[in-house]
């Protein structure tokens, strides 16, 4: 586990003037016993510089593979990338040596997980953990880097954190444990976090915490975070720029103020609408009928038609265009974009 | 495509004929149909290799009093390990308390057994979190929803039980064809309504919700909060409705308990609690629930408190939450405050209910 | 909004995001799970390629005459280890029997002991397990370590025991094959009742339980609608593998004397008499233990493609 590679050492150079990440036409397919499934569907992402994208999306929407894609931890196979470019910096992650992307994972990009306790090793402190980055890619000592790991809890705001360098991760609390992700993945001074449900599995007041906490690193370090979630309350708090993704596909991109404000998708639309709100009378909501396709057998034309209400014998027929275009700077993939926005879908 | 599902209940979502859209009207002037009184559950910490002594205890549930009205929803909502699901299991008959009583429609179901508890259990019914594990894997979508009838003979003479289960799928939703399919072959929304089905098969008065909605995806969650919505509108059945998610049962409850530490800190109608809190927990989250609006951020008074909630194995003396709270005096440590009614109407255990000073700080 | 029956025919993905194995479920069509195992089982080649083997060796358990014309116990000392021929396809033993007769006859009493053992084993530990798992407390914690102290003795040591205390009844190949199996149960039973014992804990905690539970349901109805179905599957999967590796008992102990005895016909006697002649005359040995190594193979392979087709969540 401590073992010292020198040719992992120091930061991989970029090219500071490009843009921080771009992902164009990123297609993901599953080879399954059943069959292909496309569980992501020609996607595009930006990110830039201190800014928080969120990806929204239910189960099976393609927002984690889309992200383990960008992290380079996907299990290939059963996953296979059957199109598409990562541009970190200009440089395309996908085709480059594995032993070069190694150096970007954990240094460049860095990934939060949703189950701290699993993704932490149960058997290892939480000291040597964090240490263990600084021994491998920074050549400390085992001394120096235990001061480091020490420095980082400090940082996340671990109380104690001197006493509790030394201890096993089922001895913190779900939210100190998330903390102690969240150190580990700002450690080496990541130019994108990757933070996927990364409260999911956290209690309400705890979860405004990892999130203020987050928001706070980000500020600090000037990283860019991606958010994956299902939660648009969370979404709604922290992002500028929101993706939304349905079977595979992006179906609404842009401004998070102007996609909550007013939805291009009737996906979208449905998922405000589904939402109980804190203020909201008690009157019925809004469901989104059925459920969502399966990825082995995505509907031909819209893959949202069979659930979408405002839907016409075009949508049912040819797939919509991938990125419709409203006021510059929002997106969405579908064929009444502009008639959604300004009529909603009823 | 052919038809697996009944067109009943999403249709009957988005067009609900008028005065199905208020919800049901509780009637808290008649007799409550469930009343529990100091209800007490610990789980006694051992210790020791062959002899097991007790070296403490988790008060998961200490001191709870609840009563709950036909027609009625009521929304119980607190931070893990606040004993809402230990709550949950008592009332159904899971646990059995360490004192206080549960009285069912006037009833004693603490110390019963046998055949009068069989005929109480009736009325009172579970729908669980866990759309995967709560079905059993190795039986139809039929032998599931008939298990209640067959359990209890009586209730459906015998050539009726099929025609019963198919009426009750149809009821959530569910296409009687598919009878003989197992619960593997539905999602997981799917598998929430056999799991409804079940519940509601003896005619419960009471249907105790734990987490309903939490393991689905939100575009489903809508589908069986209004699901639940419209049986307790056609059936008049109450429900408690245990969740996490503040909105949630905000929008499905009539009156809502707050609990921490085992104990209920905020107990009132849902307006009273959700638009003036009383007690700083329950202000504390409510200001932690995003608020799902961008344009509003940073607008909230954002109360975020420190630290996590003590163990309920050792319990802060006095008032449980004064080791978080901002307004926490001497009295806190000392004296243990009762529920009472306040300002707002709705009842708190705080010395000092009412508004927060102006700039929260940090916890004593 | 749409119809909704047309949309409730899409199925959705389950799982973990990234792991899309749905079940894609045709509108429609009914399915069971013991149909599911059986479409499953259809299409595998080592399923059909196991039963076909356990079918022959059943049908030469129970007939051997069908396949042998020559009589297993008609030995003459001038015949003694010649090599396989035309006329006695694989040999003639140290004695100048025939091996092909006697391998033939000798599946009876191997599967006997085999089953017998299983049977046995699966009753006494599959029971133990299932109370032991479902009642806990100070049940489980007595009946765990009596578990114990059996998987503690030594196979092989406690058979040799049991076999030598107990004297062979004279005259009776059937009780000379029932004490080897009752033996081999003893001694065997432990490793069931552990894997029926975890199975059972993991189903009691489920959900589905605790529904059925608080519906007043007795514990018997629990046992025999909830618990015994859900824990079955590997129970049923440890008794086929290991009513193979009884058969290899069986042939151990008959290999070191004190399993069964002439006159006694088995493959574990015959392997007995052939190794002291393994370089000199190898087919002796190598027909009886081809058979036995492919018996106990066949049972394994099923024992497994059948757990598979039985886990309803892999499908």
């Amino acid at each position: 586990m401590f073992s010292k590679k020198t040719e992992e050492l120091g930061k991989p150079e970029v090219d500071e003037n490009q843009p921080l990440l771009r992902v164009r036409d990123l297609s993901v397919v599953f080879r399954t016993r059943e069959g292909s499934a496309q569980a992501v569907n020609k996607v595009d992402l930006d990110l830039a510089r201190g800014q928080t994208l969120a990806i929204l999306g239910e189960s099976g929407s393609g927002k984690s593979v889309s992200a383990k894609a960008i992290m380079g931890i996907l299990d290939m196979p059963p996953a296979e990338i059957t199109s598409g470019t990562i541009e970190f910096r200009g440089k395309d992650l996908l085709t480059m040596p594995e032993k070069e992307r190694r150096l970007y994972r954990g240094q460049r990009i860095a990934m939060v997980f949703q189950d701290a306790l699993s993704a932490l090793n149960p058997v290892y402190t939480v000291g040597e953990q964090i240490g263990e980055l600084f021994q491998v890619h920074r050549g400390l000592s085992r001394k120096d880097s235990k001061k480091k790991a020490i420095e980082m809890m400090d940082r996340v705001r671990i109380p104690g954190a001197a006493a509790r360098v030394g201890d096993y991760p089922h001895q913190f609390s779900g939210g100190m444990r998330q903390r102690i992700m969240i150190a580990m993945a700002i450690a080496l001074d990541p130019d994108i976090i990757i933070a996927d449900e990364p409260t999911t599995a956290l209690d309400v007041t705890v979860q405004a915490q990892i999130m203020e906490l987050l928001a706070e690193m980000r500020r600090e370090t000037g990283s860019g975070l991606i958010l994956i979630t299902h939660d648009l309350g969370v979404v709604a708090e922290t992002a500028d720029v929101i993706s939304v993704m349905y079977a595979g596909r992006t179906v609404e991109h842009g401004p998070a103020v102007d996609v909550f404000a007013n939805p291009a998708h009737p996906y979208t639309v449905g998922l405000m609408e589904s939402m109980p709100r804190l203020t909201g009378a008690g009157d019925r909501l809004y469901a989104i009928p059925g459920l969502p396709p399966s990825l082995l057998n995505i509907p031909a034309g819209c893959p949202f038609a069979p659930r979408c209400p405002r839907a016409e014998d075009i949508c049912r027929q040819d797939p919509p265009p991938p990125a419709v275009q409203l006021d510059g700077i929002r997106y969405a993939a579908c064929h009444f974009a502009e008639e959604v926005v300004s009529h909603g879908i009823h | 495509m052919a038809s697996t599902e009944t067109p009943d209940p999403w249709g009957a979502a988005q067009a609900a004929p008028a005065g199905l859209e208020t919800g049901s009207q509780p009637s808290p002037d008649s007799d409550p149909i469930l009343e529990v009184n100091g209800l007490v559950k610990h789980f006694p910490l051992r210790q020791g290799i062959v002899i097991k002594r007790q070296v403490g205890a988790v008060q998961a549930v200490d001191g709870v009093n609840l009563q709950v009205y036909p027609g009625e929803t009521i929304g119980v909502v607190g931070e893990s390990g606040c004993g809402k699901s230990t709550l949950a299991r008592l009332l159904i008959g899971l646990e059995t308390p360490t004192g206080g009583s549960i009285q069912l429609t006037g009833r004693e179901m603490v110390g019963s057994s046998g055949a009068k508890l069989k005929a109480m259990r009736r009325d009172v019914q579970m729908i669980f979190q866990d759309p995967y594990t709560s079905l059993n894997p190795r039986m139809t979508v039929g032998d599931i929803i008939a298990e209640p009838l067959e359990i209890h003979p009586d209730v459906v003479p015998k050539n009726k039980r099929t025609e019963r289960v198919r009426e009750l799928m149809s009821l959530v939703g569910l296409a009687p064809e598919h009878i003989d399919r197992y619960a593997h072959q539905f999602s997981g929304g799917q598998r929430q309504r056999i799991g409804i089905a079940r519940g509601l098969a003896l005619n419960p008065k009471l249907l105790i919700c734990d987490e309903p909605v939490s393991a689905l995806d939100v575009s489903v969650q809508a589908q069986v909060i209004n699901l639940l919505q419209d049986l307790q509108n056609r059936l008049g059945i109450s429900l408690i409705f245990i969740a996490h998610d503040l909105s949630v049962v905000r929008h499905i409850s009539h009156r809502v308990a707050v609990m921490y530490l085992g104990r209920i800190v905020e107990l009132g109608e849902k307006e009273q609690v959700y638009n003036n809190p009383q007690h700083p927990y329950t202000k504390a989250l409510l200001s932690a629930v995003p608020n799902p609006d961008p344009s509003q951020r940073g607008k909230g008074n954002q109360i975020v408190l420190e630290g996590d909630p003590p163990s309920p194995a050792n319990p802060p003396s006095g008032c449980r939450f004064r080791t978080r709270c901002w307004k926490a005096q001497s009295v806190c440590a000392e004296v243990d405050p009762a529920l009472e009614v306040t300002s707002s109407g709705a009842q708190a255990a705080c010395h000092f209910p009412g508004e927060t000073p102006s700039r929260p700080g940090v916890a004593a | 909004m749409s119809e909704p029956d047309s949309v409730a025919a899409l199925e959705t993905i389950e799982g973990a995001p990234g792991t899309p194995t749905s079940s894609v479920t045709e509108a429609g069509k009914s399915r069971t799970l013991a149909g599911d195992a059986w479409e499953t089982l259809r299409g595998s080649w080592v399923f059909w390629g196991s039963l076909v083997l356990i079918a022959i060796f059943l049908v030469m358990a129970a007939w051997p005459g069908l396949f042998a014309h020559a009589d297993p116990r008609d030995c003459q000392a001038m015949r003694a280890r010649q090599e396989p021929s035309g006329s006695a396809w694989f040999g003639y033993d140290v004695q100048g029997c025939d091996v092909y007769a006697r391998t033939m006859y000798g599946a009876r009493a191997s599967i006997i002991v085999g089953s017998l053992s299983t049977l046995m084993a699966m009753i006494v530990g599959a029971g133990i397990g299932v109370y032991a798992g479902f009642y806990g407390g100070w049940v489980d914690i007595l009946l765990s370590r009596v578990t114990d102290i059996f998987i503690g003795i030594p196979i092989l040591l406690g058979s040799i025991i049991i076999l030598s205390s107990i004297p062979t009844p004279p005259g009776s190949d059937f009780l000379n094959i029932a004490k080897v199996a009752l033996a081999i149960s003893v001694l065997s039973w432990p490793s069931t009742a552990r894997v029926a014992r975890s199975a059972v804990i993991q189903v009691k905690q489920s959900d589905f339980v605790a529904a059925s539970r608080a519906l007043g349901a007795s514990q018997s109805w629990m046992i025999r609608k909830h618990i015994i179905p859900n824990a079955a599957a590997p129970v049923i999967v440890i008794t086929t593998i290991s009513l193979g590796g009884y058969i290899g008992a069986e042939a151990t102990l008959s290999f070191l004397g004190i399993g069964l005895q002439p006159p006694v016909i088995s493959w574990g006697i015959a392997i007995n008499d052939a190794a002291p002649y393994i370089r000199s005359t190898p087919h002796m040995l190598l027909f009886p233990a081809l058979f036995l190594s492919l018996t106990v193979l066949a049972f394994i392979a099923l024992g497994d493609v059948v757990r598979e087709a039985l886990d309803p969540k892999t499908m």
